[in-house]
């Protein structure tokens, strides 16, 4: 077995200001990675590069094909990049409309990951959305709603079930339950642990909330100031954190 | 029965930068071996690092020097130096943690809970949540409490829970941290059962009692610290 996704020394620099600098480590399949920090520490910056949204300034991003090939994001051809993203990828937002089409209804955002990868049967197209829509949990007879109708909640759900029908290797999510209540981030982090673990999932997650890692997450990396200060096993950062501002990110945490 | 577990030369202490660079030394130098089917206490002073043994066995804690190498399969695993992939496997298939107190994850079923590991495993789910049920049943949990979540039962339930996980997926190394502290003597009877049966399984058992009776009746020699 090899890495599916590995990064070398990757920096991304905004004229004289570093977003992030120097970062590497390897994913391996079905591995969660959590990226925690605080605001401005560089972790969606890095996210933005590992995921091919904007061009690294210098480093490798590499990523393992189904067909067993190496390729490095910044040496493919942008149709090629985007077949990636359609297929193998999934990206996850903060905000739900900016992974949804919202012109258009739940099943057919839902459709049109399908059309993407090639799927013309509309039969086969309407009962697969239905059957996503059901496993995050949205009831059938909201199959031909519009998103703009949906509750927060529901349409980071309908985001998920977008993003997961072409069954991609990895998501890369960005603060999924950012901005939710409570007890909806609840229902969200629990059925995005379950379809991670059923389904094999590798995914990246960026998060500023250390409860949000230690569920979904295996392997940890803190950031500060653009870099990786800290990486490990998530138990042992929260439980044994060495670096000084990770033992402050954890002590910072308010306990209930 | 050959060693399963060697601990050579352990040191741990915790710098704690946000308390003005306290250095907490917990133990220095620290050597000892378990073979399989072998249960051995972890004894000493509240505060000496019982718990933090098992933590540095389980990959938890991070060891200052020394190594902890673990049989898997027919090689050996230094978990002080392991990659964080080689510890996950670890713990899918080598090593089993009953800790102090159950991590409740919201809308996960009790029975789920037990059978998790076991899934982990490729174990399919249907035999999986009858071994589950099996163990629950037999730590008393009351049938009606398999289909919640942990969330609202006791705190004797929970580590009852807790301890049907841990024993589920017999694990070749078992590490129980008080495993009968909040129990009645019919629970903590049932424990002792497990253990032993464990240990006849072959497993090796590290385990911290409080109780010095269950102690002597569950394992055969100590660990001391401090």
């Amino acid at each position: 077995m090899s890495p599916l996704l590995v990064a070398e020394k990757v920096s991304k620099f905004y004229g004289a200001r570093t977003g992030c600098r120097d970062v590497s480590f390897a994913l391996w399949p079905g591995e969660v990675l959590a990226i925690v920090g605080e605001s401005g520490s560089g972790k969606t910056t890095l996210l933005r590069c590992l995921s091919g949204h904007v061009p690294a300034s210098s480093g490798k991003v590499r990523y393992a094909t189904r067909d067993g090939r190496s390729v490095a994001l910044d040496e493919m051809s942008e149709a090629e990049r985007r077949l990636l993203m359609r297929t193998d990828w999934g990206f996850v937002h903060q905000d739900a409309r900016d992974g949804l089409r919202m012109g258009v209804s739940a099943g057919a955002n839902v459709g049109e990951r399908m059309m993407a990868v090639g799927e013309r049967h509309y039969g086969r197209i309407r009962a697969t959305a239905t059957d996503w829509l059901k496993r995050v949990e949205i009831s059938e007879n909201r199959i031909d709603d519009s998103p703009w109708s949906y509750s927060g909640g529901m349409r980071q759900r309908l985001q998920i079930a977008r993003n997961l029908v072409t069954s991609p290797r990895l998501v890369f999510m960005d603060e999924p339950t950012g901005g939710l209540d409570v007890s909806v981030q609840a229902r969200l982090l629990d059925l995005i642990r379950g379809l991670v673990k059923r389904l094999d999932l590798a995914a990246i997650v960026v998060t500023h909330d250390l409860a949000v890692a230690r569920l979904l997450s295996s392997r940890m990396m803190v950031m500060q100031q653009g870099q990786v200060i800290e990486q490990g096993l998530t138990d042992q950062i929260l439980e044994d954190p060495q670096a000084p501002y990770t033992q402050l990110l954890v002590s910072s945490v308010l306990q209930v | 029965m050959s060693a399963v577990l060697k601990i050579e030369n352990l040191s741990k202490s915790f710098l704690l930068h946000q308390q003005a660079g306290a250095l907490i030394s917990v133990f220095d130098n620290l050597n000892a071996e378990v073979k399989a089917g072998e249960a051995v206490a972890v004894t000493g002073p509240s505060g000496r690092g019982k718990s933090s043994l098992l933590k540095l066995i389980y990959g938890t804690y991070r060891a200052n020097s020394g190594s902890i190498r673990v049989q898997s399969g027919v090689a050996w695993t230094d978990v002080v130096t392991a990659a964080p992939r080689d510890v996950i496997d670890l713990r899918r298939n080598v090593i089993g943690y009953v800790t102090q107190f159950l991590r409740v994850i919201p809308r996960v079923p009790a029975e789920m809970v037990v059978a998790e590991p076991m899934m982990d495993r490729g174990i399919a789910p249907d035999q999986a949540l009858t071994r589950a049920r099996m163990l629950l049943e037999r730590l008393n949990i009351s049938k009606r409490l398999w289909h919640l979540s942990p969330m609202t039962f006791s705190g004797g339930e929970q580590q009852r829970v807790n301890i049907a996980r841990g024993f589920a997926a017999h694990f070749p190394i078992l590490l129980l941290d008080e495993p009968t502290a909040s129990l009645d003597t019919e629970n903590r009877n049932r424990v002792l059962e497990l253990v032993a049966e464990a240990q006849g399984q072959g497993s090796a058992i590290v385990a911290v009692f409080h109780d010095e009776q269950e102690r002597l009746r569950a394992c055969s020699r100590s660990i001391k610290l401090g």
